[in-house]
């Protein structure tokens, strides 16, 4: 026990005057998460609008939780949704049982399902947390159009998989955006 | 209060609601609920980084006499459900419920005999919050919208029949929208901090793109574009936004 002990901690209250505030502003300043952070879904389309989704229900099989349930529907050549046979008809995400894990992200054979980084979702009531299609799917882009309307980009579904990002590239949507095809999806 | 319940009707009461509404809402305590990992961010949310003190929750009461909002963190098993219960009861009115994270609001991933599947089934929820645990920044936002529900309360039982035949419903906006910097200068102020937080997350310039990959073996950025499938790993992982 010094004398002056009394004072050093003063004087640390005094010099924390000086420093980085280290309080985050959050309603102010909107926080950034990672870029990986698990937020709300979306689910993507294809450059031309067409939506990725087949309706497979992979994401809802591999959700541990049960908070997906999807219903796939037929394709035909007057209705058509999505490239190839199927699409989702129904899609729903109960945000009151979806923990974030990631495992559809990792599930989704086409990459129709990633995670947004939006956080803000509380709400008053239970219903409002179920999420359907129309909360869920992307927004169209410049270029796109809004299914149901003809593959405009290719033959066959092959196609849009195969050459997903030199379309992208071509139909002008900006690099960053979510149709950006994966390379594990050309075979 | 209680005078404006035995007032006859006709008596403007509409700026007294809002005085005491919004007495209500800046200081509104919590009482601590913590039962799992969610209670670990609440911890956080009253730490000097998030500093729940902001929106005039000084202290988290251990007492629930002394507390005016429940934030349920946490699953309830059917053990716990008696004890909330009397928790809740024991809090004085007004008292508000906030279900923080999946468990509390539904049971969550945990469908099973031993836990409760909501908080809903046990005490009156006015917020749920998911999230499994969610992080503070949406505990925040789910007590700011809390604040403004409590903003629209009816302070009597005329009022409050009032407003069920309008069909009133509070707006619930996006905290960062709805508290959004107004002023251009305070707009800058905050770009240049959520430039540093982008930075502290590793994802500046173009949105996710120098990933964990690419950090490391990408040397020449001249590469990048010469190839045409511009990397793609890193940069596509972060492209959800």
């Amino acid at each position: 026990m010094g004398m002056f002990d009394p004072l050093k901690g003063f004087g640390v209250t005094f010099s924390t005057m000086f420093k980085k505030v280290v309080t985050e502003e959050y309603p102010e300043v909107k926080k950034i998460p990672a870029p990986r952070f698990h937020g709300k879904h979306q689910l993507n389309r294809h450059p031309d609008g067409l939506e990725k989704c087949v309706g497979c229900e992979l994401c809802a099989w591999a959700c541990p939780a049960d908070a997906i349930f999807v219903e796939g529907a037929d394709n035909t050549t007057e209705l058509r949704y999505s490239p190839g046979e199927r699409y989702g008809a129904d899609y729903q995400i109960n945000y009151l049982r979806c923990i974030g894990c990631g495992l559809c992200i990792e599930a989704c054979p086409t990459r129709a399902l990633t995670m947004t980084n939006v956080y803000e979702t509380a709400d008053d009531n239970r219903q409002d947390l179920i999420f359907t299609k129309e909360d869920l799917v992307a927004p169209l882009l410049p270029g796109m159009e809004q299914p149901p309307h003809p593959m405009r980009l290719g033959d066959d579904e092959q196609d849009y998989y195969v050459q997903g990002p030199r379309l992208a590239r071509e139909q002008g949507v900006p690099e960053d955006e979510t149709v950006e095809t994966g390379p594990e999806e050309a075979r | 209060m209680g005078l404006e319940e035995s007032l006859p009707n006709g008596i403007l009461l509409a700026n007294v609601e809002k005085l005491v509404n919004w007495t209500r809402k800046t200081s509104m305590w919590p009482a601590t609920f913590g039962l799992a990992c969610c209670a670990i961010e609440m911890m956080t949310v009253g730490g000097s980084r998030y500093d729940v003190a902001r929106f005039g929750m000084e202290r988290f009461s251990a007492s629930p006499r002394q507390a005016d909002l429940m934030i349920v963190a946490g699953r309830v098993t059917n053990k716990m459900a008696p004890v909330l219960r009397q928790i809740y009861d024991q809090m004085p009115e007004p008292r508000w419920v906030l279900a923080m994270g999946v468990c509390a609001s539904s049971g969550g991933m945990f469908n099973n005999y031993a836990v409760v599947q909501g908080v809903d089934h046990v005490v009156p929820v006015d917020m749920y919050l998911p999230g499994c645990p969610p992080r503070p920044e949406m505990l925040l936002d789910a007590i700011l919208k809390l604040h403004a529900k409590v903003m629209d309360e009816p302070i009597n039982a005329k009022r409050a029949q009032l407003q069920a035949e309008r069909g009133d419903r509070t707006e619930l906006e996006a905290s960062s929208e709805k508290y959004a910097p107004a002023g251009r200068g305070q707009r800058k102020r905050a770009e240049r901090q959520q430039q540093a937080q982008r930075r502290e997350m590793g994802a500046e310039g173009r949105l996710g793109a120098p990933g964990i990959e690419s950090a490391g073996k990408n040397d020449s950025p001249g590469e990048d574009t010469a190839d045409g499938r511009q990397s793609g790993t890193g940069h596509e992982l972060g492209a959800g936004r």
